[in-house]
């Protein structure tokens, strides 16, 4: 099961890279979303697999047994993660959306007004 | 003390809640976000006093004992830190009020500013890893809509950069974390510390490529060869204060987590990843100094300075190749010596670059307005037009190129002074070219913009543009760069303590409390 | 758009959706569930609304402005730290007060809640704000 995991967290990670290298803005928000996914699976699969177990306590126990529950604090670092990538893919949106609005294009490589020194960035 | 520990991050969670609660007013958030600021630098000041008389000092957020719970700590470097981020707030509070638009103010740039140091501050001041990443991305989220607000084309353009860029560091960052969570088992720092040195043989290794990992992560934060070219295509864009607080505080943070992390985590392949920095510092050096004679706009310009003075404080910790595979406190008396005389450098050189990136940002903002342009052909005759803007500049800018007596030339003597004495003449051979490159550039700014005659006579600017361009918020900057320069026998001491404190952790460690003798005894006996 | 098939199920729905937020976010302290997510569900039923509607009549609806609401909730889950705090614990450490209710029994209060109160307020204000920036356009 890690190799099979480990195996797709290695194919998230290479979709994303190669949708950042994209021109098209799109699919750059999408390589990040993609980005942020196997950045999440990759904290709950380092941590260790456990299978068929939660990490929630059964009912009449007081603490969860140590040896064979799942940990819980990957969940909660997963959860943290998504909440941030959640607000900056939301961000990211909006800025995709008001680029497009306003310089006309989806192709990153049509928008070098900062990259030319000086006469560009004036315009 | 708990109160004093935590408030630098609370102080302007405070200030980013009242401003958005008064955002139809924008008086009354100018005066909250003025009274949060002078409440943040006397915070960092009551810290760096809390440091000095009674050293390192910790607290559990939510009475969880480390290392379960999240800790926050306060030793000399990062009181210091928020004690500086707190001055800048204070001169970017005063320098926003003529200069942020109406439509900004009303859009809730104050907030903003606030929610940003409030993440700067976190992250100085955190104990444990994920929480520095919280930290890192709410600095992140509050600066991507500082640079994008207002949305003009460059803005937006330079945005997409920035934002790609520092959401790609953050993931590399967040993987590091997980595999690192997944190797020791805790997220702690100073447990990290003690538990790393108890790994076996493989899992070393495996440490030694997530340290790579964190560096490349920090690396793209900070501005660092061959990481940074998202940081000239953006800093420039947006309006001068908020570029300022950027340029200031942000990449900083960057390099403050560096001389963190390398310090106390990942110290266990010395030879190899700290290799690694003084590489990055060298090429930094070089392709900022460059870059800077390169550029025609006063701000890009700027932005090429900033990389190099990254460069210059990498040195520091790159210096630490010294150490070998011993840790500092088995090291021999000449190499303490070395690698203490670096890394003080090093932070008395952070402390120093804050202070002049901010005041030359501000100043560089004034200048514009004033003119109506900021293409250095096209400016000149500021020494006679803006005798005490040009005084301002003059102070700051020399200071970066390290001339006596101000505050940049007792940093790079030590660090360079090190690096001699340590026989990493190849390192010292570079930042004494890039130090030329930089007066150069320096020299360069201050014959064209302030020495020569204006070539458009008074320039292009109207009359209620240039009533904006009052350079006054930056004469505390000055004044700090000058004392810092006059005083540098106590600064440097502390400095010094500091760079004892990152080298021998055991202090640190102790006092957030992870060697508690009832756990280690359990622990220690498998 | 303009559908009276989704404006009539909306009407239905939008109170439901409202009620049964506000159950995840009490139950959560002890079973799946909290703020987070409860106010997700209260945000997803607003942009329900104004999807069938419109968003400015989903604005009207609200009788406050996202924003201060925003703000409201940031300042309560800020309180549930600032209590401890000023009562001599560490920040953000959880105190309960039990009340004696007559005839249901006890309640037990505490910062935790006021914390939760304050994240559900947040992300149910903060995700209306985005929807509405993006439906407006």
């Amino acid at each position: 099961m890690t190799l099979l995991m480990a195996m797709t967290i290695g194919v998230l990670y290479a979709c994303s890279l190669y949708l950042l290298q994209r021109r098209n803005v799109v699919k750059l928000v999408f390589g990040l979303l993609i980005l942020s996914h196997a950045a999440n699976l990759l904290i709950f699969t380092a941590s260790g697999l456990v299978r068929g177990r939660t990490t929630i306590i059964e009912a009449g126990e007081t603490v969860l047994p140590v040896d064979t529950a799942p940990d819980p604090l990957p969940q909660a670092l997963i959860l943290t993660a998504i909440v941030i990538s959640f607000g900056v893919t939301a961000f990211t949106i909006v800025l995709v959306h008001r680029v497009n609005a306003v310089v006309g294009t989806d192709d990153l490589d049509d928008m070098r007004a900062t990259d030319s020194a000086g006469k560009a960035a004036d315009a | 003390m708990s109160a004093l520990i935590v408030s630098p991050v609370l102080v302007p969670f405070v200030a980013a809640i009242l401003c958005l609660l008064t955002r139809r007013s924008r008086r009354i958030q100018r005066v909250t976000n003025l009274v949060g600021a002078v409440a943040l630098a006397l915070c960092g000041g009551g810290l760096v006093a809390l440091v000095t008389t009674s050293g390192v000092q910790s607290v559990q957020i939510g009475g969880w004992d480390a290392p379960v719970g999240v800790s926050f700590v306060v030793d000399r470097l990062s009181a210091g830190m928020v004690l500086i981020t707190g001055i800048v707030a204070l001169a970017i509070a005063l320098y926003s009020v003529p200069m942020i638009d109406k439509r900004r103010e009303l859009f809730g740039y104050y907030a903003m500013v606030n929610t940003l140091l409030m993440g700067v501050c976190g992250a100085f001041l955190t104990g444990d890893i994920f929480n520095l990443y919280v930290w890192f991305e709410v600095m992140l989220m509050s600066s991507f809509v500082l640079l994008a607000l207002g949305g003009e084309r460059p803005q937006l353009e330079g945005s997409i950069k920035y934002v790609t860029l520092n959401l790609l560091s953050s993931a590399i960052f967040l993987s590091a974390i997980g595999i690192l969570y997944g190797l020791v088992g805790t997220l702690n720092m100073a447990d990290l510390a003690v538990r790393v040195v108890q790994l076996d043989d493989s899992a070393k290794g495996m440490v030694s490529t997530l340290a790579v990992m964190f560096l490349v992560a920090f690396g793209i934060k900070a501005g660092v060869f061959p990481l940074f070219f998202w940081l000239p295509a953006s800093y420039h864009t947006p309006p001068a204060p908020i570029s300022a607080l950027f340029a200031a505080l942000l990449t900083k943070v960057g390099l403050y987590v560096i001389l963190r992390v390398f310090t106390l985590i990942f110290v266990l392949d010395v030879p190899t990843t700290h290799t690694l920095i003084l590489a990055a510092a060298g090429s930094s050096l070089i392709v900022g100094g460059l870059g800077a004679i390169a550029q025609n706009v006063l701000r890009r310009q700027l932005s090429f300075l900033i990389i190099s003075s990254i460069g210059f404080a990498l040195i520091g910790p790159g210096l630490m190749i010294g150490l070998g595979d011993r840790a500092y406190v088995d090291a021999s008396a000449e190499v303490q010596a070395v690698v203490l005389l670096g890394l003080a450098g090093s932070i008395f050189y952070l402390f120093h670059t804050v202070l002049v990136k901010a005041s030359l940002f501000i100043l560089a903002g004034s200048i514009e307005r004033w003119k109506g342009t900021d293409e250095i052909g096209r400016l000149g005759g500021l020494a006679l037009e803006r005798p005490w803007l040009s005084v301002m500049w003059a102070i700051a800018a020399f200071s970066l190129a390290g001339v006596p007596p101000l505050s940049g030339v007792f940093p790079k003597l030590a660090l360079i002074g090190a690096s001699f004495r340590g026989e990493h003449y190849g390192i010292a051979i570079v930042a004494l070219v890039c130090s030329v490159l930089v007066l150069y550039a320096i020299a360069r700014v201050w014959l064209e913009v302030f020495w020569k005659p204006s070539p458009d006579g008074e320039g292009g600017a109207s009359e209620r543009s240039r009533a904006t361009a009052s350079p006054a918020p930056a004469i505390v900057l000055s004044i700090l760069i000058v004392a810092m320069g006059l005083g540098a026998g106590p600064v440097f001491s502390y400095c010094r303590e500091a760079a004892l404190g990152l080298l021998d952790p055991s202090d640190y460690i102790e006092r957030v409390g992870v060697l508690d003798p009832g756990l280690d005894e359990t622990e220690a006996q498998p | 758009m303009n559908s009276p098939i989704l404006q009539t199920t909306t009407r239905l729905m939008l109170p439901l959706l409202l009620m049964f937020s506000v159950i995840v976010l009490l139950r959560g302290h002890n079973e799946p569930g909290g703020g987070f997510i409860g106010g997700l569900i209260a945000a997803s039923g607003l942009a329900l609304h104004a999807m069938a509607f419109n968003p400015r009549e989903t604005l009207a609806l609200l009788h406050v402005n996202l924003e201060t609401l925003l703000g409201v909730g940031l300042a309560m889950a800020l309180l549930s730290g600032l209590i401890p705090l000023a009562m001599g614990e560490p920040f953000l450490q959880a105190m309960w007060h039990e009340f004696d209710i007559p005839l249901l029994g006890k309640l037990k209060v505490g910062t935790p809640l006021l914390f939760d109160v304050g994240v559900y307020i947040v992300v149910a204000s903060i995700t209306m704000i985005m929807v509405l920036t993006l439906a407006e356009e």
